[in-house]
């Protein structure tokens, strides 16, 4: 589990201090609902979530919160262009079917996307497959091989890396190890990522372009 | 049986006309309708700044007697485990009315009712009433109880349609809405049905081109369309559980009388719905229903513009005469309109009876939905004022 601090877990702490007050927020995967009730407390925001599993929703509505029966790998076409302030992707990114469509799609939704990922090359990982020739189980990646929901697997260079490659901005990124932040080699002592992302560049390329068109 | 002390207790029907000539109800058809009657009950108590008053909307089949007992009764109303003190429409907190439609046969205008020009029933002679034509007649209601803005309009399948019909011609009087097991569209499937319940009571010779009143009624035919209604408010799972292939105990040569228990039953079903619901009736309204398309041609985006009311929309995932994917049509809408909603489908074998059944989870939902809507009420009210 990550390091929990007046009953706020660490990385809902960090997602709490990046949004904005009073600001539109979609959580994909909201769970039971208890990083957006956090966010609906400490920053007023305007709160939405989706969520698969019908258990969850029941605890959702009863913090009060509004979330959609629905799998987030679908259940974004209808939502305009930049219709939210954030899109939150906390610890689900990697449980989804296609990464590649939900993160497109969240960055058309939202003017930012905060993404949460489980770092798989973290250090206590590295040494269970290095010295033990195991499946890592870490704090972050909780699960065994056969009961795992997620899907990819990845690291937090993984993830830079990928951002780079598709020209997706990281305005901001931290990093939580097993007891507090992580400044020093993320890749290596981070359990969890949390980064601010949008399509800045893209959007100002194509501004350019429209001008250079005009 | 249900416990009478979480019950809202003895009630009772009461009875609004209105809409005298000259100033008659006009209908979606154009025509002019009126005077006109509608049966309602109302539990708890309405508050001081009125804002607490939810309308419950029925069903098809169903009445004004939602909850309670009515003197003598064995059997409470039809949502008794959702209506009373500590329920999901807690009536301890909300001023709960609930109404029966235009065209209904339970003290309301319909085909059966006397035709003043004439002095006999309508029978046919009744106007084609719609949705929007029996939430126009609700509203009338709801002015005459001194109620501006309702907390929330709900019910579940026709009732659902009578929800959504309520936000989309009155969005300033509604502060919510609560769809369940209901569609934005009646389906082919869904008209294909009720076209066979129609059907079978116009084939029953007593029907008489709908004036029967005062002679044989069409029973048989009613009761045939009760039964195909029984079935498709089933599921597989459920008629397995319920029945199964057991037998009923006769001990009569075969003659084509009901062997199966569930023959048994919705015979049973059948030819008891004579004695609570008149056939032309049962023609006006499945009807209506048929005829209920919200979206009528519009883009989904368009449907709910300009609704800022919350929805809690609701689905079962064994209803197959509504399917979920109705429901989660409707959420579409509201996500394209920038509508706060919940969704959810909840787990239950029961089919479309689930909502009137199965309640556990559809409580939970709609009292926490309720809550928070009170809630956001008085803080919005205590910062104006």
């Amino acid at each position: 589990m990550l390091p929990t601090a007046n009953g706020i877990k660490a990385d809902h702490r960090i997602i709490a201090q990046l949004v904005t007050t009073s600001s539109s927020v979609l959580d994909l995967g909201c769970g039971d609902g208890e990083l957006l009730a956090t966010l609906v407390r400490e920053k007023n925001v305007r709160a939405q979530g989706i969520e698969i599993d019908d258990r969850a929703i029941l605890e959702c509505v009863e913090r009060g919160l509004s979330v959609f029966h629905d799998d987030i790998d679908s259940g974004l076409s209808e939502y305009a262009d930049k219709s939210f302030d954030y899109i939150i992707l906390n610890q689900t990114f990697q449980q989804v079917k296609k990464p590649e469509v939900v993160l497109r799609e969240a960055l058309r939704v939202g003017k930012k996307v905060i993404i949460g990922i489980p770092n798989f090359a973290h250090i206590n990982a590295r040494v269970q497959i290095f010295f033990h020739g195991r499946t890592p189980v870490t704090g972050a990646l909780p699960y065994e091989w056969h009961d795992t929901p997620n899907l990819h697997f990845l690291s937090v260079l993984d993830f830079i890396e990928y951002c780079g490659k598709r020209r997706i901005t990281i305005e901001e990124a931290h990093f939580v190890g097993t007891k507090r932040r992580v400044k020093l080699f993320p890749n290596l002592f981070a359990q969890t990522g949390i980064f601010i992302i949008s399509d800045k560049k893209t959007m100002q390329r194509q501004n350019l372009q429209e001008k250079k068109d005009d | 049986m249900v416990k009478r002390d979480k019950s809202t207790g003895i009630v009772e029907t009461r009875y609004y006309t209105f809409a005298y000539p000259p100033s008659e109800l006009k209908l979606e058809s154009g025509e002019r309708f009126g005077p006109l009657t509608l049966a309602y009950e109302t539990y708890g108590k309405l508050n001081s700044d009125r804002s607490n008053a939810i309308l419950i909307l029925h069903a098809l089949t169903g009445d004004a007697h939602a909850a309670g007992f009515h003197p003598g009764d064995k059997d409470p109303g039809w949502w008794d485990n959702m209506i009373g003190p500590g329920k999901a429409f807690d009536t301890r907190q909300y001023f709960v009315i609930c109404s029966n439609v235009l065209g209904g046969c339970r003290g309301s205008t319909g085909p059966s009712s006397i035709n003043p020009l004439t002095g006999r029933s309508f029978g046919l002679q009744f106007p084609l009433v719609t949705i929007k034509d029996m939430v126009r007649a609700q509203r009338y209601l709801i002015d005459f109880l001194g109620i501006d803005r309702l907390l929330a309009v709900a019910g579940g399948s026709m009732g659902g349609m009578q929800a959504l019909q309520w936000v989309a011609s009155y969005p300033e009087r509604v502060r919510s809405v609560i769809p369940i097991a209901t569609t934005m569209t009646h389906s082919p499937q869904q008209i294909a049905f009720n076209e066979v319940g129609r059907q079978a009571i116009m084939a029953d010779p007593n029907w008489n081109g709908g004036d029967y009143y005062g002679k044989d009624l069409p029973a048989k035919g009613l009761s045939v369309a009760r039964m195909v209604g029984h079935i498709t408010y089933m599921s597989d799972v459920s008629m397995g559980e319920k029945f199964g292939r057991k037998f009923r105990n006769i001990k009569q040569p075969f003659k084509f009388s009901p062997e199966f228990e569930v023959e048994g039953y919705l015979q049973y079903r059948g030819d008891n719905f004579i004695r609570r619901f008149d056939p032309n009736s049962y023609l006006y309204i499945t009807k209506a229903i048929d005829y209920f398309d919200l979206a009528n041609g519009t883009a989904l985006r368009d449907v709910f513009k300009g609704i800022t009311s919350p929805f809690l929309i609701i689905a079962f995932k064994s209803d197959w005469l509504y399917p979920a994917y109705q429901s989660q049509e409707i959420a579409r809408a509201c996500k394209l309109a920038g509508i706060e909603a919940i969704y959810c489908e909840l787990n239950s074998n029961y089919g479309h009876d689930a909502f009137l059944v199965e309640v556990t989870e559809q409580a939970h939902l709609i009292k926490h939905f309720l809550k928070r809507l009170a809630e956001n009420y008085r803080v919005a009210h205590a910062s104006n004022s």
